[in-house]
């Protein structure tokens, strides 16, 4: 079991109001993935749950029981940290029954854990060696080794992938989600990556300076952003935002469009304008388009192999159902 | 320092250093070496000629060699345990956030700054004097005897007197090891499960373990040859007396150079003794 509740959860530091009242419901076996800006308080909100922080205001519920003033080895819950935290003169076995060790579980079945975690983890051979002498991968896959034997009610996971390279975090993004998968236990994953976010969530909670700015499914924050926020946050790359004349033809004071929603037409069509910086990644190309009118150019998708050059003229066609509005607080128009 | 010509250029530079230090070293060594050889005494007919192994033997079975070497021992042992503890609890301490830490810090180290003549003198007449001193106001608060600290406790005295004067340097150097320890750790290890004293043991002494051994291998060296501190308050009476002190002795009070020297020889044996064994028991913890 991990569910998680908090009720007008608060936080601040001096006079600092770091987290405004919260509330949020993490059911069992969630991946839940708290996705914002750098300070947008993701990380506070992750320790507040583990107990490294103290609350403010509000309770905070495990599993239908007040959690809020028990210390962090009592709520069941394991975190991997960002720099992974291993223990540097311990060999990766010791690291992972440093928890079991502390919680008195007896020999056997410490050993019978840690050869599970580490087939598991295809640790198996690097149960004798140090820290030290691990690759990034390793070492996280340690600290996650170190989390599941505890078998605790949920994970929580800060920002675990930020140091490692890109081919490496995309094979560990993916056995992370296997392991959600074999394991149905309950992750809360904070990450400042929205294609983290976006590939590994069952629920993505949006945040920006404390606040929630939307909770959903990726697919539900990709079709419905609540506010501009979300829409310039989520999809890579980034929601077309527009203002001005395009937008008032539609009665909104912004509109939004995604690069994908944007057909690029060989006749004159809706929107002209010219191609600036291309970006071509072989799958897709993105184009910087200078729209007549705009001072600001949009990003439009087209095919791998199009062809086009800076300075040629393209016509346009937004896909008038995607089109995102917003009104003058920034709210979602429906 | 890749290519042939860098490398003898980086030897040409360093030569002068290593030509100065060897004779600084070389030098003393070889004539303490000579005159330890030597029947020399100033002031009773000066160089007397060649003595064989005599002064080797009559330094050695002196009655004050054995309890010499024992003090030695005693008294660095006593102050390497407690500048230790001490220097790691108050390191632990000082790393807490407090008001005034700045100024906290500076006084902490400020005894470092003491010279040793004068520290010795202070403790002899500020604290340890058995009718002035404060310990003797506060025993007699208590309504206690005071104890005569220099004859009765001599040696405590001086363990106390050097420990006070070296806890600083211990502090500092495992003040900065505490800092550098990730805090990350600390947490995950609060995670885990582990209260204050379990990570204490599990995480930050282990963390502290290499900062330990160089104070440990610094304070080594330089507690083999503590001499002030015994010269100004009881000069080498009611069983202070080191081996440092009883090679003073030997030279300066009773003129004979050449027994001096043969002492010095044993003192750099008794040293490189300590050494060894320091190194087989902390030094595998700077390999890693």
């Amino acid at each position: 079991m991990g569910r998680i509740t908090l009720k007008q959860v608060t936080k601040s530091f001096g006079d600092v109001e770091v987290i405004p009242p919260l509330d949020l419901e993490i059911n069992d076996g969630e991946f839940v993935v708290f996705v914002g800006p750098s300070g947008c308080g993701k990380s506070t909100l992750l320790r507040l749950i583990a107990g490294l922080e103290d609350t403010s205001g509000g309770t905070i519920e495990i599993d239908g029981k007040d959690a809020t003033g028990l210390p962090p080895a009592k709520r069941s819950l394991a975190m991997v940290f960002q720099s992974y935290a291993l223990y540097p003169h311990m060999t990766v076995r010791k690291n992972i029954a440093f928890p079991m060790r502390m919680a008195g579980v007896d020999k056997a079945e410490q050993k019978r854990r840690i050869e599970n975690a580490a087939s598991v983890l295809n640790l198996t051979d690097y149960l004798d060696r140090r820290p030290g002498q691990l690759s990034g991968g390793q070492r996280q896959r340690v600290a996650i080794g170190r989390a599941i034997v505890r078998e605790p009610a949920a994970f929580l996971f800060d920002e675990p992938l930020s140091n490692l390279d890109a081919a490496l975090r995309v094979g560990m993004r993916m056995e992370i989600s296997e392991l959600h998968t074999r394991l149905k236990t309950t992750m809360v994953y904070v990450t400042h990556d929205q294609v983290e976010a976006m590939t590994m969530a069952d629920k993505i909670v949006v945040l920006r300076a404390g606040h929630i700015e939307q909770v959903g499914s990726p697919l539900d924050l990709y079709r419905e952003p609540r506010n501009l926020f979300v829409a310039g946050f989520i999809g890579s790359p980034k929601m077309n935002l527009l203002q001005g004349s395009e937008a008032e033809k539609r009665g909104a004071v912004t509109m939004g469009i995604r690069p994908e929603h944007i057909t690029v037409s060989a006749t004159e069509a809706a929107w002209r304008g010219t191609v600036g910086v291309s970006e071509h990644l072989g799958s897709d190309t993105f184009f910087l388009v200078n729209l007549e009118g705009y001072p600001d150019p949009i990003t439009v998708r087209a095919d791998g192999e199009v062809s086009l050059h800076p300075g040629d003229t393209i016509h346009l066609i937004p896909d008038e159902s995607r089109i995102h509005r917003f009104d003058a607080q920034g709210l979602r128009i429906p | 320092m890749a290519t042939q010509q860098s490398r003898s250029a980086a030897r040409m530079m360093l030569a002068p250093a290593v030509v100065l230090l060897l004779a600084w070293m070389l030098v003393p060594l070889i004539m303490t070496l000579w005159f330890s050889f030597r029947k020399f005494l100033p002031l009773r007919g000066g160089d007397l000629g060649f003595a064989g192994f005599d002064n080797y033997t009559r330094f050695i079975s002196s009655s004050a060699f054995w309890p010499s070497v024992q003090t030695t021992l005693i008294i660095v042992g006593g102050v390497l345990l407690i500048t230790i503890v001490l220097g790691v609890i108050l390191a632990l301490l000082l790393d807490q956030p407090m008001w005034g830490q700045g100024v906290v810090r500076i006084l902490v180290i400020a005894p470092f700054f003491v010279m040793p003549t004068v520290s010795a003198l202070v403790w002899k007449n500020m604290f340890m004097d058995p009718v002035n001193g404060l310990f003797a106001h506060l025993w007699k608060f208590f309504g206690a005897e005071p104890i005569q600290w220099l004859s009765q406790e001599s040696l405590t005295s001086i363990v106390m007197i050097v420990s006070w004067q070296w806890l600083p340097f211990a502090t500092l150097i495992l003040l900065t090891a505490v800092q550098s320890l990730d805090s990350e750790q600390l947490e995950a290890a609060e995670m885990d499960g582990a209260p204050y004293l379990k990570r204490f043991w599990y995480i930050v002494l282990p963390h502290l373990s290499r900062a330990i051994t160089i104070v440990l291998l610094i304070q080594t060296i330089f507690l083999l040859s503590i001499f002030a501190e015994i010269f100004v308050t009881t000069g080498g009476a009611f069983g202070t007396k080191t081996l440092t002190y009883l090679i003073f002795q030997r030279v300066l009070e009773s003129q004979n150079v050449g027994l001096g020297s043969a002492g010095g020889v044993y003192a750099i044996i008794l040293a490189n003794i300590v050494a060894i064994f320091l190194m087989r028991i902390v030094g595998k913890n700077l390999d890693t």
